[in-house]
This record gives C-alpha cells, sequence and structure tokens, in this order.
C-alpha cells in the first residue's frame, strides 16, 4: 500500500482558507512511498492527482502531470526494476515555477550518465511503425529542468512541469 | 478489458469501455482487441471515446494492433479526448491514423 504524506512548509493563507480564486496552493508537497508495480503506479497516481485536484490544478495541467509521472514510473519499473520490484519514492511540490518532481528507486542504473533524450522514432507506416521509444520522448517535450544522477544504489531523477495557471 | 463490438456500415467498431489504457493493460489490451477483430475484414474502428488516460504503452499497444491487423484492415480511431489526443500529437502519431470526431454510429444518430 502506498503511504501518502501531505504537507504545506508554507502557508501564506489564513487558516481554512481553501486558496484564492481556485489558483493552486504553493507550497503544497505529495510524497509518497511504494513498491514498484503496474497496479502500484495507477494507485499512487490516483493518490497524488486527488491531491493536487484539491491544490487547485487545472484539468489540462492535471492531465500533463499524469501522463509525465506515468511515463517516468513505467520506466522505473521496465528497467530499473526489470529484475523484480523493489521500493520508489515519489514526491511532487507545487513551486512559483511550477511542479517539481522526484522520483528515486534503487534498481539499475540508467544506461547513460544522463536521463535519455532519444528521437521520435523514425515513422515509416504501416509495416515499420514503432511500437515503443515514445516514453522518454513525451516526458522531455512537457518538463523542464529533467536531471538524471546515480547516487551509490539509488537513481534519483528530477523534473519540473511547468503550469499554465503559473504562468 | 471491458470493450464492446459492433458491425457498421463504416467497419467494425470496437468501443473501449474502460477509462484508462495504460502500462497495466497494454497486453491484455492488444490480446483483447486482436481476438475481437480476428476473421472479419474490413476498417476496425477503435472507439475511444471512454478513455481519459492513455500513456506511451498503450499509445505502443494500439500501434501494435495496427500492425497485427495488416494493411487489409485498416485501423482507425474515434472520439479521441483531449488527454488521448495530446498523446498522439506529442509523438506525432495522429499523421498516422484516420481519426474520427465520433464513432459513424454516433454521427448517424446525431442526424
Amino acid at each position: 500500500m502506498p503511504v501518502l504524506r501531505s504537507a504545506k512548509p508554507t502557508d501564506p493563507g489564513a487558516p481554512g482558507d481553501p486558496g484564492t480564486q481556485g489558483l493552486p496552493t504553493l507550497g503544497e508537497v505529495i510524497a509518497c512511498s511504494f513498491t514498484a508495480g503496474d497496479m502500484a503506479t495507477r494507485r499512487v497516481l490516483a493518490d497524488v492527482m486527488a491531491g493536487l485536484i484539491k491544490a487547485g490544478l487545472n484539468d489540462e495541467d492535471l492531465a500533463t502531470v499524469e501522463l509525465i509521472l506515468a511515463e517516468a514510473l513505467n520506466n522505473v519499473v521496465e528497467h530499473a526494476y526489470a529484475d523484480g520490484p523493489g521500493p520508489v519514492e515519489l514526491s511532487v511540490a507545487l513551486q512559483s515555477f511550477g511542479l517539481a518532481c522526484m522520483i528515486t528507486d534503487t534498481g539499475r542504473p540508467m544506461p547513460t550518465d544522463d536521463a535519455p533524450d532519444p528521437p521520435l522514432p523514425v515513422i515509416e507506416p504501416p509495416a515499420d511503425l514503432p511500437e515503443g521509444g515514445f516514453g522518454w520522448h513525451i516526458i522531455r517535450c512537457l518538463t523542464s529542468d529533467l536531471t538524471y544522477r546515480r547516487d551509490g544504489a539509488q537513481n534519483h531523477l528530477s523534473m519540473t512541469v511547468p503550469l499554465m495557471d503559473l504562468n | 478489458m471491458n470493450i464492446t463490438t459492433r458491425n457498421s456500415g463504416r467497419g467494425l467498431i470496437i468501443t473501449v469501455n474502460d477509462t484508462r489504457v495504460d502500462a497495466a493493460v497494454a497486453i491484455e489490451f492488444k490480446e483483447t482487441v486482436r481476438t475481437e477483430a480476428e476473421g472479419g475484414a474490413g476498417p476496425v474502428i477503435l472507439d475511444l471515446s471512454n478513455v481519459t488516460f492513455l500513456d506511451s504503452s498503450g499509445l505502443g499497444a494500439i500501434v501494435a494492433i495496427m500492425k497485427l491487423l495488416g494493411a487489409d484492415r485498416p485501423l482507425e480511431l474515434a472520439g479521441l479526448t483531449p488527454p488521448v489526443a495530446k498523446v498522439f500529437r506529442l509523438t506525432r502519431m495522429d499523421g498516422i491514423f484516420t481519426i474520427h470526431a465520433q464513432a459513424p454510429d454516433d454521427l448517424k444518430a446525431a442526424g
């Protein structure tokens, strides 16, 4: 079961203030720890999205965040933990510049020193159409400050999702 | 994976009743659609109007279905919700598929 923690390090509003004019609540942090897996990814995404709805993100930003987190978590399941599931930590923090996302796992390192930046697969319909290789392209398209770091036995992936309501 | 199949003058319409086509169901989704379409002829129209989340695994499954069906049975898409349309646009797969605003029967019903 994912463990969900929610905290507001800085709360500019009055106690119980639901936020001003439906704008996202800056400083909102959602963090969870879980064991990697396809169904765990679904549960965690549902929890994080529920938190971000409460924080006031609009539908389009919510869809973008869900897609990026799904792609990053799928990558952990499929590649980092290709030999078997292990622990994952995910945190998202609402900042003035967007949603800062961090994912940590203790699986295999990425094959390169940096997060992959593959070109979009060549599209030659119909027989040679690619069935994979889209995930990192989607993440690169929709995030800024994408950073990968191997620290001892841990993979750290961080990225920022620019949010429309904040720009 | 919950899908509904019906025939129309335009081809076999396969409606996905689940809201998510993601890594958790991609393989099952591909197999289910392949089984449903087996033995028929003509275009297959995948009605995605109930799907509000599609990731690259789901997209890969749709591409795989298109390839499995082959050139004689073109795979067309219908009813893409905004989050799903965005994935097709970002990966430029929107140029590969014929995409209908709605499944053909719905168009007829709407007059």
